[in-house]
């Protein structure tokens, strides 16, 4: 579903279709952006990862974690961003009970980035790139959680969990540059795909690691201004995220049809209606009262820290994904395929290193690789099969020692025992049987047992020659090796 | 007087005053025991009286004990503290716990190796963060509060072997100029009880100032250290921002608060910014500048030192004996050896202005954390979420906090922000480079402290203005970051103490320290003491109703 689709069933006016999607992305640190407490608070006992900077507690100070800083400019260099600089830290100020101080420690006016764009496969030209602008990516701090709980007796309260406040949260703002909900799904695929890359989040949107709102906003098609803007959130997929920018798009378009005016607030996803609800008008939207975090001093990074952190960057999906299209001659699927994580991508660089073989190496792993982590839910570096246990399979295979036909045996148990395939080769007798002399015998035997297709084979019809050499095989229990029994068999008819 | 007597109060009874200024209730009895140490601790026998550089020499000595010195500092807590009501928290079993650690230290085969404060008594404003000792910041919000840490500056002075005897008075979250904010009870000015000890932090000056401790630490926000120090007459420094950590300091306004002494004499002073200066990897504003030995200049003399005087800080508001002291006190400098010349600071009149836009904005902000829902007040009676948090704002804070969390509130606010917060900052700006300006040609600007002696009780306190006026020649100087010392330097015509200001370049406290140590030491006044703070004269004297 698109919105030209919609636009052109329209009958009153073509609108376009304007969204710009916020990501917060939890950073991976040891550490919380302000204070030594550990960050890794997934299954940690609630309020166990805590100390008096991050519960805000009286007169407690914020010191900034550099490993966070460093992360979010790499975030921003890989996002194509403009590094300023000068950068500071502000306060945004409003009261909720899960936020510690009173106020997030963010970045207002002077983040750590800005001015950046990020391509992503266009959902309409399968193929094709297309870009959209990154406003800027800066650091702020995660809230605690709040638990809304109703006991046995109908009595409502609230628990509160501090572990995951003070937690660095980067947050990417996209241009309203998106013009499609499918659009807005591989953007944030391509982001997600990057932020992975660098090793600087988990990205996983199912631990909230990694958060998109959604800003939709119609406007008929050649008006320069934008329309109403409705800012969209609590989405907890990539799938909710589509279908609630879907969703808006037919919920104003509908009201722009009927002479109604779009409100500009905040509305609410509620995934099991598949709606969207008020959350907040534009009155009542807080004034946050930004103003310079007077408790750390400005961060200045100098150029020589922008090229340090650049030079730390790792090839991102889209050059991988050229440069092994271009370097193996794959196709640009297969290519895409082997790109989507970094680990993949290493998995097979080091296995076609080692094997000498790339078009192998892409095979097995596009095949059977990708079909064994499916069917374990393992991730790539989880498994015994090392790109050592594939290679060595690969050139089994390359030197004649196995048959294609042994190789998925030996690949399995080498998924399974963590054996390398030549010793398991070698324990079970499964290698092709290359001794001239043995073969000989049976060459001779299928040819004495078989007069009907000898004399086939010299009446010129091709398939004798087949029936006799799965007659070998057959009495070599399908190890001899096939190229040498075409030509014995051949030495010896036609000797 | 033939014998005299040190009074000394008892373990338990002295115990039972924790919390007396809350409950108003001090416990009565001591115990005077008869000693002879006339020649130890002067005339008066009184080792309330001594300054710190001299109770260190008495206790490194072993002359005197610090369970002694800790005793004689509660007993006269003891008996002055209904009248002066210094503290909201006495902590004098944790005193004498700490007292008797320091003698066991310094019956070493080294007392003079023992960490430089051991033994000595210090009060600390109610803000500072103290492990397991209530800690409210003179505010009923904050009341039950017990702090699971130790500021920074707390536990340096730990390290340095303080004895703690208790939390002072203060204007609720440093917001004042009189103690009268306190959402406890008011502090009395030692030197005439029917007048204010100025503030905010007014519980430590008057501590001192009564013998109730040898040395106190408070916050300078916009001279919150000096003007009570004047009022007072004991020395009080502010110093440059940056230099001392405010780590567990409640905050009031993060871009101007400093922790800063309280003392008897300027060495003692010196010797707890030593203690207490320096980097701190929990405060990212401190800054990384090397801490001097402030003793080993403070006696080289001012011979040669330059002194700017700004006409604009004698101002028309000022009473005539107040210019008349101050500029007698710089007359003693010049005849000491240091030149005098005049110094403009134009835009220090915008200084007042500047400071109560920023001041509360940041105050705003930072006093939006107590909210009923972790610590201290909370409306248990509320059910809703919401509601509960805005009754525990509106029950817990005093009418000056919310004053200033409305003015800066609205300084911040969408549309106001570049008109106010950012014009603010704007002049900030000026006002810092006016002070570069001038100590281009000088090394340490002199001008009074307060335009005005301790007035009444009262007198102030439903005129915010005129209270905020108090502070109009010490605020510039926090605006533009700098050390500030304030230094007895004389009386009035009734009898009540007058300040010199001495400001100092960014990070040049030792050039104060010496300014102001040559001024002391050519005069007298820093060792005179409010009568109620003679041993002798307690009998006689009539409680404060």
């Amino acid at each position: 579903m698109t919105a030209t689709h919609h636009a052109g069933t329209s009958p009153a006016t073509d609108y376009e279709v304007v969204i710009g999607l916020e990501v917060h992305a939890q950073v991976v640190t040891e550490s919380k952006m302000f204070c030594s407490c550990s960050s890794r608070y997934s299954g940690a006992p609630p309020n166990t990862l805590v100390c008096p900077v991050c519960l805000g507690m009286p007169g407690s100070l914020p010191v900034m974690n550099r490993t966070a800083v460093e992360a979010t400019i790499i975030t921003a260099l890989a996002l194509n961003c403009e590094i300023p600089e000068f950068s500071k830290f502000d306060r945004k100020n409003y009261n909720y009970p899960d936020l510690m101080k009173g106020y997030q420690i963010s970045q207002f006016d002077l983040p750590f980035s800005q001015a950046g764009w990020l391509e992503f496969d266009d959902p309409a030209n399968p193929g094709q790139m297309r870009r959209a602008g990154i406003t800027r990516v800066h650091l702020e701090e995660d809230t605690a959680t709040l638990k809304h709980v109703r006991d046995s007796s109908g009595e409502t309260y609230s628990l509160m969990d501090v572990n995951r406040a003070g937690v660095p949260l980067m947050e990417i703002v996209g241009d309203p540059d998106l013009r499609t909900a499918d659009e807005a799904g591989s953007y944030l695929r391509a982001l997600r795909q990057i932020l992975r890359y660098l090793g600087v989040s988990t990205a996983n949107m199912d631990e909230g690691a990694f958060r998109c709102d959604a800003n939709v906003s119609l406007r008929p098609r050649g008006q320069a201004e934008y329309g109403a803007k409705v800012e969209v959130k609590n989405m907890n997929s990539f799938r909710s995220v589509v279908r609630a920018i879907e969703f808006e798009i037919v919920r104003q378009r509908d009201i722009l049809d009927a002479g109604g005016r779009i409100v500009q607030e905040t509305r609410g996803w509620v995934d099991d209606r598949a709606i969207t609800v008020t959350q907040r008008s534009k009155e009542a939207a807080h004034d946050y009262r930004y103003f310079p975090e007077p408790d750390l001093p400005p961060i200045v990074t100098p150029a020589t820290e922008v090229a340090r952190l650049r030079s730390l960057l790792p090839e991102l999906p889209d050059a991988k994904r050229h440069r092994f299209a271009d370097a193996y001659g794959m196709t640009a699927d297969i290519a895409d395929t082997l790109t989507q994580t970094r680990a993949l991508a290493e998995y097979f660089e080091q296995t076609a290193h080692l094997s000498g073989n790339a078009r192998a190496a892409a095979n097995w792993i596009t095949r059977d690789v990708l079909r064994i982590l499916g069917n374990t839910g393992a991730e790539i570096d989880q498994i015994l099969l090392t790109p050592a246990h594939l290679a060595d399979l690969i050139k089994l295979l390359d030197t004649g020692t196995i048959s294609v036909r042994t190789a998925p045996e030996v690949l399995e148990e080498a998924v399974s025992t963590g054996s390398m395939p030549h010793e398991i080769v070698q324990k079970r007798g499964l290698g092709q049987v290359s001794d001239t002399n043995a073969l000989t015998t049976a060459v001779a035997d299928a040819i004495a047992s078989n007069p009907k297709a000898v004399a086939d084979y010299r009446a010129g019809k091709a398939t004798a020659m087949g029936f006799l050499v799965g007659a070998v095989m057959k009495a070599t229990r399908g190890k001899g090796n096939p190229g040498l029994v075409n030509e014995l068999l051949k030495q010896q008819l036609d000797g | 007087m033939g014998a005299f007597y040190l009074a000394i109060a008892e373990h338990g009874k002295v115990g039972n005053i924790r919390h007396m200024g809350a409950t108003g209730q001090p416990a009565g009895q001591t115990r005077h025991m008869h000693v002879t140490r006339e020649h130890l601790v002067g005339i008066s026998g009184d080792l309330t009286a001594l300054t710190a550089p001299e109770a260190r020499d008495l206790l490194v000595r072993r002359q005197i004990s610090a369970t002694e010195l800790a005793h004689a500092v509660l007993g006269q807590i003891e008996r002055t503290e209904t009248q002066v009501r210094s503290f909201i928290t006495v902590t004098a079993d944790e005193a004498l716990a700490q007292a008797h650690a320091a003698d066991l230290a310094l019956s070493g085969s080294d007392p003079g190796a023992t960490p430089p404060l051991t033994g000595i008594p210090i009060a600390l404003k109610d803000l500072f963060c103290t492990t397991g000792v209530q800690t409210t910041a003179g505010s009923r919000i904050l009341q039950g509060f017990i702090p699971p840490y130790d500021a920074t500056v707390v536990a340096r002075l730990r390290a340095a072997g303080a004895v703690f005897v208790g939390k002072a008075n203060m204007d609720e979250f440093a917001m004042g100029s009189s103690t009268e904010n306190s959402g406890y009870h008011p502090t009395h000015n030692p030197w005439d009880t029917s007048r204010v000890p100025g503030g905010s932090s007014g519980g430590s000056a008057a501590a001192v100032s009564a013998g109730q401790a040898l040395l106190s630490l408070g916050t300078d926000t916009g001279g919150s250290i000096r003007q009570p120090a004047s009022l007072c007459s004991v020395t009080g420094l502010k110093p440059t921002y940056g230099r001392v950590s405010r780590y567990g300091v409640v905050a009031f306004a993060s871009s101007l608060d400093q922790v800063g002494p309280f003392s008897i004499g300027v060495e003692g002073s010196a010797m707890v910014l030593q203690a207490i200066a320096g980097a701190d990897p929990m405060d990212a504003t401190t800054a990384p500048v090397a801490v001097p030995d402030y003793r080993s200049t403070i006696r080289d003399g001012v011979k040669g030192l330059r002194i700017g005087v700004p006409a604009e800080y004698f101002t028309a508001g000022m009473e005539p004996d107040v210019e008349r002291l101050v500029r007698e006190a710089i007359q003693t400098l010049q005849g000491l050896g240091a030149s005098v010349h005049p110094v403009s600071l134009p835009y220090s009149e915008h200084g007042l202005a500047t400071y109560y836009i920023i001041a509360p904005a940041e105050a705003s902000s930072n006093l939006s954390r107590y909210n009923g829902i972790k610590y201290g007040l909370a409306a248990l009676d509320e059910v809703d979420m919401t509601k509960a948090m805005d009754a525990t704002r509106q029950r817990g804070f005093g009418n000056e906090p919310k004053r200033r969390i409305m003015l800066g509130t609205y300084a911040l606010s969408s549309g106001y922000y570049d008109a106010y917060y950012r014009k603010a900052q704007q002049v900030r700006t000026l006002i810092k480079a006016d002070f570069d300006n001038a100590f281009a040609s000088v090394d340490v600007i002199a001008s009074p402290v307060s335009p005005t002696v301790a007035f009444k009780m009262g007198a102030r306190i439903d005129d915010p203005l005129a209270m905020y006026l108090s502070d109009v020649c010490t605020i510039p100087v926090n605006v533009a970051g700098l050390p500030g010392i304030s230094v007895p330097c004389g009386f009035d015509h009734q009898g009540l103490p007058v300040g010199l200001q001495l400001i100092g370049k960014a990070f040049d406290e030792a050039t104060l320290f010496r300014a102001a140590f040559a001024y002391e030491g050519a005069t007298s006044f820093h060792r005179q003491r409010p009568p109620l703070a003679r041993s002798e004269a307690s009998a006689n004297q009539a409680p404060h109703a």
